[in-house]
């Protein structure tokens, strides 16, 4: 049977709401609508019931207690917290931060605004496989080093960082280390305790939960993280985040966690093999594609391909009805190609020819196969429309050439 | 995002292939790089006997944009004279093909590719009447 289209392959950017989830959630937006600071009424009560049953979930999936979970209106706000509220409490300590290239511009920006503040910011490469190099990561810590924060696994490319041993690393020098952890947790098993993380930037609507919902993992023991609020109000989650708690959101997320650490298992093994399936047709398919990034160090669901020679949003005009993302400059207002890419060193024509493509839940063989079909015969089309191509075809190494470029 | 005529023309590019491109008759103008996201080759055959344009083929890696934009170009410089083929201004491709602020660089690069491929025409008339030969020999 040929799937409905268009097809959503695009889990990265955000995820649907499980049913099951909303199914949870519905009685928080009328039945029981209390706010969950009310103290001295039933209404309240409920909600903060609801709340703490939540936040057990959402520790659960990830190995922590339920005091360390501080619910924020998504993975954002859970970076710029993590990371200004670290910078702004051990200023005395030092002003020095450690990130990565690759990271999301969540945390990439917060760092920036820490620069303008007076602290200094070391922003290490990656290597080819988009890994960060442990050995310049310990290079990099100095006495004035104060937080690490390393994403656990790309948005773009999927490669999943070394955690465990940035956080042995972090530990050993006494430094914080937080890690932006939206698109692994859910998706594989993910324990704080086990890679030594002392605060985690969660997302629900990565998850199969709402959108403007998440929450921020802060270590109590071993140690015990402080952190400065950035939003100053009521004192709500211990200080940390003050505002009205989102019961309705909080409720999803918490039901999606538990689905997430019920199912997780399965679904990746399932993702990973049509995953791997859509990889095995489109080599099968054509010739001049490359991975970018670890192929070993990924997430099962995701695959970000370069079709070489072609250009990425003209792919995506071919393949209208199949929801991807490309890291090519046009699909961007920037008009400059994925920093992501760029950073993996593989030149900028590569990241103008790439596909990410993100399974989820709802992926089913039928639409890897429709998606696979179609792009075949896109790539063919454009690829004898393509001048790079026909040029490669006659032997011309492309990257010898001397194009004329002035005035673009 | 995007027009009807851009779409069109994706869909049903005029004009895609090459042409010998060491005939004498034959002008090739190859601009853009890949690492900017945009290449184009545009070539003309023009007739000697009268100077006007009787085939013109393209080749682009780019977005919508920049194939609709060649294609475009191919359609219109069939049948003119050399001298009107440099007169298209990129703005032309604008108004046809309603090109946002964002993509108005694949209406330059498609008015470069007309004028590399007119030039390179032109270099090869000035070697074939003998007065300086051209300044590469052609390779494949």
């Amino acid at each position: 049977m040929p799937p409905k289209l268009p097809i959503y392959m695009d889990y990265h950017a955000t995820t649907p709401v499980d049913p099951r989830v909303v199914e949870a959630m519905v009685p928080y937006f009328t039945e029981h609508f209390g706010n969950a600071a009310s103290r001295n009424h039933p209404f309240g009560w409920e909600a903060e019931e609801a709340v703490d049953a939540a936040r057990k979930r959402v520790a659960d999936l990830i190995g922590a207690s339920a005091k360390e979970i501080v619910f924020t209106s998504g993975a954002t706000e859970s970076d710029n917290l993590a990371i200004k509220g670290v910078a702004e409490m051990y200023r005395e300590k030092g002003n020095h931060v450690i990130t990565c290239v690759t990271e999301h511009k969540a945390v990439i920006d917060a760092c920036k605004r820490l620069e303008k503040a007076g602290y200094r910011v070391t922003y290490l490469p990656v290597q080819k496989d988009g890994r960060i190099s442990l050995d310049e990561l310990r290079a990099a810590i100095t006495d004035t080093t104060i937080l690490i924060t390393i994403m656990a696994a790309n948005n773009e490319i999927g490669v999943i960082q070394p955690i465990a041993e940035i956080g042995a690393i972090a530990k050993e020098k006494g430094v914080l280390f937080h890690t932006d952890a939206v698109q692994m947790v859910g998706k594989v098993p993910f324990n704080v305790n086990d890679l030594k993380v002392d605060m985690a930037s969660i997302s629900a609507h990565k998850m199969y939960g709402p959108k403007g919902v998440g929450a921020l993992y802060v270590r109590r023991r071993n140690p015990r993280v402080l952190l400065a609020p950035i939003i100053d109000g009521g004192g709500h989650e211990r200080g940390m985040r003050s505002g009205t708690l989102n019961v309705p959101g909080i409720v999803g997320f918490g039901k999606a966690a538990e689905l997430c650490r019920q199912e997780m298992a399965a679904e990746g093994e399932r993702l990973r093999g049509l995953r791997d399936y859509l990889n095995e047709r489109l080599h099968a398919n054509l010739d001049e594609i490359f991975i970018n990034g670890s192929m070993e160090h990924r997430l099962p669901q995701n695959l970000n391909i370069s079709f070489a020679y072609v250009e990425g949003e003209s792919l995506l005009m071919g393949i209208n009805d199949v929801a991807v993302s490309s890291g090519s400059a046009c699909t961007s207002a920037s008009l400059e190609p994925s920093y992501v890419l760029k950073a993996l060193g593989a030149g900028d024509e590569l990241a103008h020819s790439s596909i990410r493509f993100g399974l989820g839940r709802f992926t089913t063989k039928e639409e890897v196969d429709y998606v696979a079909d179609k792009l075949t015969s896109v790539v063919s089309r454009l690829r004898d429309m393509s001048p790079l191509y026909e040029l490669a075809k006659e032997g011309v190494d492309l990257s010898t050439m001397q194009w004329q470029t002035e005035g673009h | 995002m995007y027009s009807n005529k851009v779409i069109d023309h994706y869909e049903n590019p005029r004009n895609v292939g090459s042409l010998p491109k060491n005939d004498p008759n034959v002008g090739t103008g190859l601009v853009g790089a890949p690492e900017c996201g945009d290449v184009m080759k545009l070539q003309v055959k023009v007739n000697p006997a009268t100077g006007v344009i009787d085939d013109a083929k393209f080749k682009t890696f780019g977005c919508g944009s920049a194939i609709a934009s060649s294609s475009l170009a191919t359609e219109w410089l069939k049948g003119k004279t050399v001298d009107e083929a440099l007169a298209i201004k990129n703005t032309d491709i604008v108004t046809e093909l309603s090109l946002p602020p964002v993509k108005i660089h694949c209406s330059v690069l498609a008015e470069d590719a007309i004028k590399a491929a007119i030039a390179d025409y032109k270099k090869k008339q000035v070697g074939e009447a003998g007065v300086q030969p051209a300044a590469v020999q052609p390779t494949a």
